[in-house]
């Protein structure tokens, strides 16, 4: 770990003025960033502690809901208006890591957590375009059972590891952005970025840039009637082969709105938009979710290590629309 | 401000790159916490921070500078006897090598806090109502963040479910 100072910043305003320093990062929880640290997979002139901001869950004005940046990953998952209105979140929460990370992890830190790919962290032994622009991709020859079907490229295949976040871009999350010269907002869709020739630069988050909270619209009975269902290797405490998070409102046999995100298939949470219109106003049958599934899925690239993934990211869309449906189906 | 641990004051270390188990094992000779994986992936470093479970390998030190540190050996009595954890953990064989006990013992005892308090897990089956109360699935489920290798789980979940039945009793 190579050295770097600490501050921890006692307001926005002074983490905004520090982390425009240098090489300086902004902390959150650290379950990511101290183990990147530590592998020297990243460094860091300063660690600008945001972690300790008071981190607030509150309606908006509009019946959204608004989650401030440092709000651990575990408060979020409880909170009563996320289990009851927006359940696939707290669903998708409480499938990823484990009780204690939860406990440390933040909102804000979550979106920019970075891959778990093998070849990414072995900074001493392996090949990798986003560790290091150029030098090659081990992965794509390689073990690739974890990695991407969808919007890969020639230059990496790598999958963004977030539960929180599939379940957040099907529910239309937005994310608030602070810098020195202003603030924005930046649909959570719109965060990640596809590796093209460029898989070092994996967000559209300018340098500097503060995620400062999120704000999910308010619910649609898509929202409401919602699942996340993650397949994994073990049955729990591992990240997602495929997950599903998906949202269904069934009237009079048709469906009116369908939500459906994907992860563990992409470097950035997936939002199934080809599947979601294909179902709109279709019979709320198997027939249907089958064919929705197999037209999100009709792009798919996969690996030698990974082609089961288009199979089961095909079931497991549908039995989550099944699942959804209910009596309709 | 200094770190409490076990109710002790003490100085931060001068090298913010010091982690919260390193401060513990190397400097404050408090041992009890393991280190298993330092990369957040086994749970034997597991301590309670301002009362929440949390990874003493991926905290910084300095990221605990005012906030209270209870580890394994801040868990006996005031006349120094076991924990009631600790005591069910021997009476259930709920250890082999003993290495991950500690993490264990201290993830348990916040465990069954998030329990208490209607926290839902991932088995939880409804949202709103909570869980079901300790059932062995949800002992199994919050519990996944700590690895035994000796395969002492059904003693460890055994164990567990004794202390929370002295809770509710």
């Amino acid at each position: 770990m190579t050295p770097f100072s600490y501050r921890n910043a006692s307001d926005r305003a002074e983490a905004l003025a520090l982390g425009a320093a240098g090489d300086a990062r902004f902390l959150g929880g650290g379950t990511n960033l101290v183990d990147l640290l530590r592998q020297n997979v990243e460094s860091a002139s300063e660690l600008v502690d945001v972690s300790r901001f008071p981190g607030s869950i509150r309606e908006t004005d509009t019946g959204g809901l608004r989650v401030d940046a440092s709000v651990k990953n575990s408060a979020l998952a409880a909170h009563p208006l996320v289990r009851s209105r927006y359940p696939m979140l707290s669903r998708a929460l409480l499938a990823g890591a484990s009780a204690q990370i939860r406990n440390m992890a933040t909102v804000g830190g979550n979106i920019l957590q970075r891959t778990r790919c093998v070849y990414f962290y072995d900074a001493d032994g392996a090949q990798c375009n986003k560790r290091r622009p150029g030098s090659g991709c081990d992965a794509i020859g390689g073990f690739n059972r974890y990695h991407a079907i969808l919007g890969a490229s020639e230059d990496c295949v790598a999958t963004h590891p977030s539960d929180m976040c599939v379940a957040l871009v099907a529910l239309d999350a937005v994310v608030h952005l602070a810098a020195p010269d202003g603030e924005r907002t930046v649909p959570l869709a719109d965060i990640h970025r596809l590796p093209g020739t460029q898989p070092e630069i994996e967000t559209v988050l300018r340098p500097g840039e503060l995620i400062t909270a999120i704000e999910l619209p308010s619910a649609t009975a898509a929202a409401t009637n919602s699942e996340y269902r993650k397949v994994r290797d073990r049955s729990s405490y591992a990240f997602a082969l495929i997950s599903v998070a998906g949202g269904l409102d069934v009237v009079d046999g048709a469906v009116a709105e369908a939500r459906i995100a994907l992860g563990g298939v992409a470097a950035k949470p997936w939002r199934a938009k080809r599947a979601e219109a294909a179902l709109r106003g279709l019979p709320a049958t198997h027939a249907s979710f089958q064919a929705a599934a197999e037209e999100e899925l009709a792009a798919a690239q996969p690996l030698e290590g990974n082609a089961f993934k288009v199979g089961l990211a095909q079931r497991t869309i549908v039995a989550v629309l099944q699942s959804l449906a209910g009596d309709h189906a | 401000m200094p770190i409490s641990i076990n109710g002790a004051d003490h100085p931060l270390p001068d090298d913010p790159r010091v982690s919260l188990l390193d401060l513990l094992r190397e400097r404050e000779g408090l041992t009890g916490t393991k280190l298993g994986c330092n990369q957040g992936a086994c749970g034997a470093c597991t301590v309670l921070l301002d009362g929440e479970r949390v990874l003493s390998c991926l905290t910084l030190a300095v990221q605990a500078e005012g906030r209270k540190v209870v580890t394994v050996e801040g868990l006996a009595g005031h006349d120094g006897g076991l924990h009631p954890l600790q005591q069910a953990f021997i009476d259930h064989d709920g250890f082999q090598c003993g290495y991950c006990t500690p993490g264990q013992i201290c993830s348990a005892i916040a465990m069954a806090q998030e329990l208490g308090r209607g926290d839902p897990s991932h088995v939880t089956a409804d949202l709103s109502h909570g869980p079901d109360g300790p059932t062995r699935a949800e002992i199994r489920e919050r519990m996944s963040g700590n690895l035994c290798r000796c395969g002492a789980h059904n003693g460890i979940v055994e164990a567990i479910e004794e202390m929370l039945a002295g809770e509710a009793a």
